[in-house]
């Protein structure tokens, strides 16, 4: 698909316009509404906007994202619109507020199209826990389309949109987009504010692009990036003009983590293919070594014990009383809290509330929550440590391409593991992106992802746009 | 490690939810499956390792505290399952 760029200035030019591309984007999801992306679309509402949005380009105005069409994950709040997390417990609920990247990109311009499956509470990685079903990979209906920000990937494959805001807690934008063959970006902790998005783990949780290109999704960071008031660990730290992707023509360091590359869980082709792509990198003038990292089998478990525990905290909220489901059966307080969150919680997010709850009793707490929090540091401190002589860490995306359905739902720790290369920047809190590497001999994509260093994301696109050039199929 | 029956009962409660016959059999072993596969951790030495609790690099982020009406009083009870003009209704729960 064409970029921003090209689009802004094939309405610039008269050749399209805002409205006959929100047609074009409408009839295409309802099309293909068998692939389940949107659970609902704002038809009506997005075609008014982009009305008044050809309008102001007509006269020389709008924003950075003028026209830019995009869908929303179902866990980011939008002032009026239904939000529910793809979860029974939140179906009819409707916003009292907009999320600070909603305010940003409508400030520029943007035009909303709906709003998009996900796991149930962005709790998977294959957006089968969904209280509406699960969304079908466009590539191959057989297979999932990755998790959790499925939906939102799936509507950008299947152009039913220009974007997609997602959102990340241990590879919920990345893993998707590899599976699907798009770029996905979780931005470094605190880069984008989380006001507005419905709380999974907090100290994990980043909302970012999913995108068809580098270009748009730097452009989406430049908008929705920075600090607010409404969100005391979004960070002051500048917004650079990601757009800027001139390469940098200097000799880049590259790491490799041997475990990674190595890992019996790895398809073959996929390290193959991986290490052609050093090869390449090397042919260029960069430098691409292995490095030690021998935390790799700990960042799963570390991962779910310490985002349940925070899962388990940040759904109390759920209770059947002042807002969501609440059961029809008759008791005492108790015993509707304990109902309506039985009735309204599917088995994955139950799942996940009792492994936190666990964790997090008096019995077991140092033994495992605050251990995870320790062996946390350790993670973070290694991967700060590989950062400080190398540019980035390269490594595939995901240790296969997309699964079939069923494939891991009996599992959980097979399903767990499927995070198992994206995790790491979640716990460290390093931006990461996965772009488009190539399509597996299964006919599948797959990604090439790139963590970097802490705020580093201007290098991360630039570099990002370089290597698509290289790997592009 | 071994998960019991009694266990899930505690852990149920805290957490408010509900777990019988099949489904209790069940999260029993998700759970012990879970708990062995975190147990890994502890291959770890953690010795003098200071725990990892906030991500965030920004320190002392204050705001004027001025107030704002965020949402009106309409706007509270709008998403609430029962209600009435002015509250949220719950069961009884006091005893006269």
């Amino acid at each position: 698909m064409a970029d921003y760029k090209q689009y802004k200035q094939q309405v610039l030019s008269g050749e399209t316009t805002v409205v006959r591309t929100v047609q074009d984007f409408l009839a295409k999801a309802i099309q293909q509404k068998h692939l389940n992306a949107f659970i609902e679309l704002w038809g009506e509402e997005s075609l008014m906007r982009a009305a008044q949005i050809d309008l102001q380009i007509a006269e020389g105005k709008g924003g950075k994202l003028a026209g830019m069409v995009i869908a929303l994950k179902d866990n980011i709040c939008y002032k009026g619109h239904s939000v529910t997390n793809s979860s029974k417990i939140l179906k009819g609920f409707e916003s009292l507020y907009s999320s600070t990247v909603v305010e940003r990109i409508i400030a520029e311009g943007a035009v909303i199209i709906g709003r998009c499956n996900c796991d149930e509470f962005a709790m998977g990685a294959s957006n089968e826990t969904s209280a509406y079903g699960p969304v079908l990979n466009a590539r191959d209906n057989t297979r999932v389309p990755g998790g959790s920000s499925g939906g939102c990937t799936v509507a950008v494959q299947a152009g039913m949109c220009h974007a997609a805001l997602g959102s990340d807690t241990g590879g919920s934008i990345r893993q998707p987009a590899a599976f699907c063959g798009q770029v996905g970006f979780k931005p470094s902790y605190g880069r984008v504010s989380r006001w507005g998005l419905l709380s999974y783990g907090s100290s994990f949780d980043q909302i970012g692009p999913i995108t068809s290109n580098i270009y748009d999704c730097a452009l989406l960071m430049e908008v929705i990036s920075g600090t607010d008031g409404k969100d005391a660990t979004a960070s002051s730290n500048k917004v650079e003009d990601y757009t800027d992707l001139q390469a940098s023509n200097k000799p880049l360091r590259f790491a490799y983590l041997d475990t990674c590359l190595n890992n019996k869980g790895l398809d073959e082709e996929l390290r193959t293919q991986s290490f052609a792509i050093f090869e390449q990198l090397k042919a260029l003038g960069h430098t691409v070594e292995t490095v030690e990292f021998p935390y790799l089998d700990y960042l799963v478990p570390a991962y779910y014990v310490l985002t349940t525990a925070e899962a388990s905290s940040n759904l109390s909220r759920y209770q059947g009383l002042t807002y969501g489901y609440r059961t029809e059966e008759k008791g005492d307080l108790d015993s509707l809290f304990k109902k309506s969150r039985s009735e309204g919680f599917g088995r994955e997010v139950k799942r996940r509330i009792m492994l936190g709850t666990f964790v997090l009793t008096s019995d077991f707490y140092d033994a495992y929550y605050t251990k995870a929090q320790k062996v946390r540091r350790l993670i973070q401190e290694s991967t700060e440590k590989i950062l400080e002589s190398y540019d980035f860490i390269i490594t595939p995306t995901t240790p296969s391409t997309a699964f079939k359905f069923g494939e891991k739902t009996k599992d959980p720790v097979a399903m767990y593991l499927a995070d198992i290369f994206t995790v790491q920047a979640n716990l460290s809190g390093h931006p990461a992106i996965s772009i488009p590497a190539g399509v597996h001999s299964n006919g599948m994509p797959w990604g090439i992802q790139l963590m970097g260093k802490q705020f580093g994301e201007k290098k991360l696109f630039s570099f990002s746009e370089e290597l698509s050039k290289i790997v592009s199929p | 490690m071994e998960i019991t029956n009694d266990a899930i009962d505690k852990l149920a409660h805290l957490a408010r939810l509900e777990f019988n016959g099949a489904d209790k059999e069940s999260i029993k072993q998700d759970l012990t499956q879970i708990t062995a596969f975190c147990e890994k951790l502890n291959e770890i030495d953690t010795t003098g390792v200071e725990p990892l609790i906030y991500m965030s690099t920004e320190t002392n982020i204050l705001r004027d505290d001025i107030i704002v009406e965020e949402i009106t009083h309409a706007e509270a009870l709008k998403n609430a399952p029962k209600k009435d003009s002015d509250y949220f209704r719950v069961p009884k729960f006091l005893d006269k």
